[in-house]
């Protein structure tokens, strides 16, 4: 894009700067309208698995919905309760929000489509959402209220316990692609499996890892069956129990724009990006981003099917899960994937 | 020009939030300080071209570490007047120490005025189209291998440490054994009875 600037006879330090500023609204402004969307989607999701109607009375089959809730939170009072620490109280959501959209500045929507192409992309992935922690620590604290607190208590332990399998199954897919640039990693999964699917999914040593990222994403956005920090029948509404208008909105937004991120994760990660599923000249004739799209409402689809089916763990289920079922076993697929590569590609 | 801008904005804050890590009235607000001093850190370490040590320092101090302190900060109930009723006793102590670290920063101004060692050179950045995690990876993994090492049995030893220390055994808990439940059949768990009117059965 700053070439395209450049060409209109700017300056290219400024074409850069204005270059940048357009592609973070590129991603931005798109991404809230999607995350609007996708609530709404979700509501319909589990409403059909729960044989109901769900959202269907503002706009034609309800698709407003989302936009009448925001504006009317937006009309609401802000209540800060009195006994808050107002600093931290108000400062969380807007943490939370902040977070949410930073990681979409490595994403790679097409090739070379990225706005951050950075040879650290996937560290940074790591580093951005180890920070998303900390707007559900400090609201829980600040609310001064027990129910928060416990829930503060029990999403820092829950995000920080998956990070470490996160990590570790990320490690496998580093070592498979040669490299932490978001665009190689899609780019090395082309003809990946057998020849001609484009996935790293579809490598036998790989779909273990991409079945325990698929669960430790669902445990890290904190979505059912993992949602104990907002636990209604013990916790109220866990960390957002003090909020109300638009500080709640900003939770609400931030936690779905995270969805949508590790919806794409999984995607990008583990079933081929913006490439087409199978390596055939005519599928690139579909632009790639479509396809990512494609992929990442498909891991949405399994996202809400997953919130509307299963039951939530108890949380002693969930760090067993986390630390003796899928530590153990991620650290074991980086000695049998460096093994295998030891042997394949180096030897 | 904008490293530049970059550099002083980053410098500042670290500057500034390190001082208010101490300045602080609440504990929470102290280690949110310290968190805004760690992130702004990682910016200066990316201006200097270390772009894995940057992530690698939010992903472990940001991420982990600090979250630690934020959970045992947010838990202690610290009481404000008892912390400042030891003030004189601690006085001589605390004035020592200061002493102690303004000769050492004379000193170090001192020497760096002299120019003996020439750190500058030596912290040159080494010009390479290798990318910051492959040349630290060839270098920890060649010539740096027993160090490495080294390095990871004392985190081990470490580890196991912390784990026998805070491990015990208490009787009479009843664990949850995933693969028990799972390998019982309904042979085994259920019975079928069929007690005549008025009996009632024995369980």
């Amino acid at each position: 894009m700053t070439e395209t600037f450049i060409s209109w006879g700017m300056d290219p330090n400024w074409a850069w700067g204005v270059a940048t500023i357009c592609g973070i609204l590129l991603i931005a402004l798109p991404l809230m309208l999607a995350v609007a969307m996708i609530i709404y989607a979700d509501r319909k999701i589990w409403a059909a698995i729960a044989l109901r109607r769900g959202p269907n009375v503002v706009g034609p089959f309800g698709l407003l919905q989302s936009f009448a809730d925001g504006l009317k939170v937006f009309l609401q009072e802000t209540i800060i309760p009195s006994s808050a620490n107002r600093g931290l109280f108000l400062i969380a959501p807007i943490i939370t929000f902040t977070v949410a959209l930073l990681a979409w500045a490595v994403i790679p929507f097409n090739s070379g489509a990225v706005l951050a192409d950075i040879n650290v992309g996937l560290l940074y992935i790591l580093a951005i959402s180890s920070l998303g922690v900390y707007g559900v620590i400090l609201s829980g604290w600040s609310s001064n209220s027990k129910y928060p607190f416990f829930s503060a208590m029990r999403a820092s332990a829950q995000m920080i316990s998956y990070e470490v399998s996160i990590g570790f199954i990320l490690i496998g897919v580093v070592l498979f692609a040669d490299s932490f640039n978001m665009n190689e990693i899609v780019k090395a999964q082309q003809g990946h499996g057998l020849g001609f699917v484009n996935a790293f999914g579809f490598n036998l040593l790989l779909f273990p890892l991409a079945v325990m990222f698929l669960i430790s994403s669902l445990a890290e956005t904190a979505r059912a069956p993992f949602d104990l920090t907002e636990a209604e029948s013990e916790l109220v509404a866990g960390y957002q129990t003090e909020y109300s208008s638009m500080s709640f909105a900003l939770f609400w937004l931030g936690e779905y724009a995270n969805v949508l991120l590790m919806c794409t994760l999984n995607a990008v990660l583990f079933w081929g990006g913006w490439l087409p599923p199978i390596d055939w000249a005519p599928l690139y004739a579909v632009p790639g981003i479509i396809w990512l799209f494609a992929k990442i409402l498909f891991f949405f689809f399994v996202f809400s099917w997953v919130k509307a089916t299963v039951p939530r763990y108890r949380y002693d289920q969930l760090m067993r899960l986390g630390w003796k079922v899928f530590l153990p076993i991620s650290l074991l697929w980086i000695f049998l994937i460096s093994g295998y590569l030891m042997l394949t590609r180096y030897s | 020009m904008i490293q530049l801008f970059a550099f002083y904005l980053f410098a500042t804050i670290v500057i500034a939030s390190a001082a208010m890590v101490i300045f602080a009235r609440n504990p929470v607000h102290s280690v949110m300080w310290l968190i805004l001093a760690f992130f702004n850190a990682a910016g200066l370490m990316l201006l200097a071209g270390a772009e894995f040590i940057a992530m690698l320092l939010v992903i472990v101090y940001v991420g982990a570490v600090a979250v630690l302190f934020l959970f045992v900060v947010m838990m202690l109930d610290i009481d404000f007047a008892e912390l400042r009723a030891g003030f004189v006793r601690y006085l001589p102590l605390g004035a020592l120490v200061a002493i102690i670290l303004a000769a050492e920063l004379v000193f170090a101004v001192g020497a760096w005025q002299a120019g003996g060692v020439d750190l500058a050179a030596r912290a040159a950045p080494v010009v390479s189209d290798k990318s910051n995690i492959q040349q630290i990876g060839e270098l920890l993994y060649t010539k740096y291998i027993f160090l490495f090492e080294a390095a990871g049995i004392v985190l081990l030893v470490a580890m196991i440490g912390a784990i026998v220390l805070t491990h015990r055994t208490r009787g009479g808990v009843r664990i949850q054994n995933i693969s028990a439940q799972n390998r019982r059949r309904p042979e085994e768990a259920t019975r079928l009875v069929d007690p005549g009117v008025g009996q009632g059965m024995e369980l």
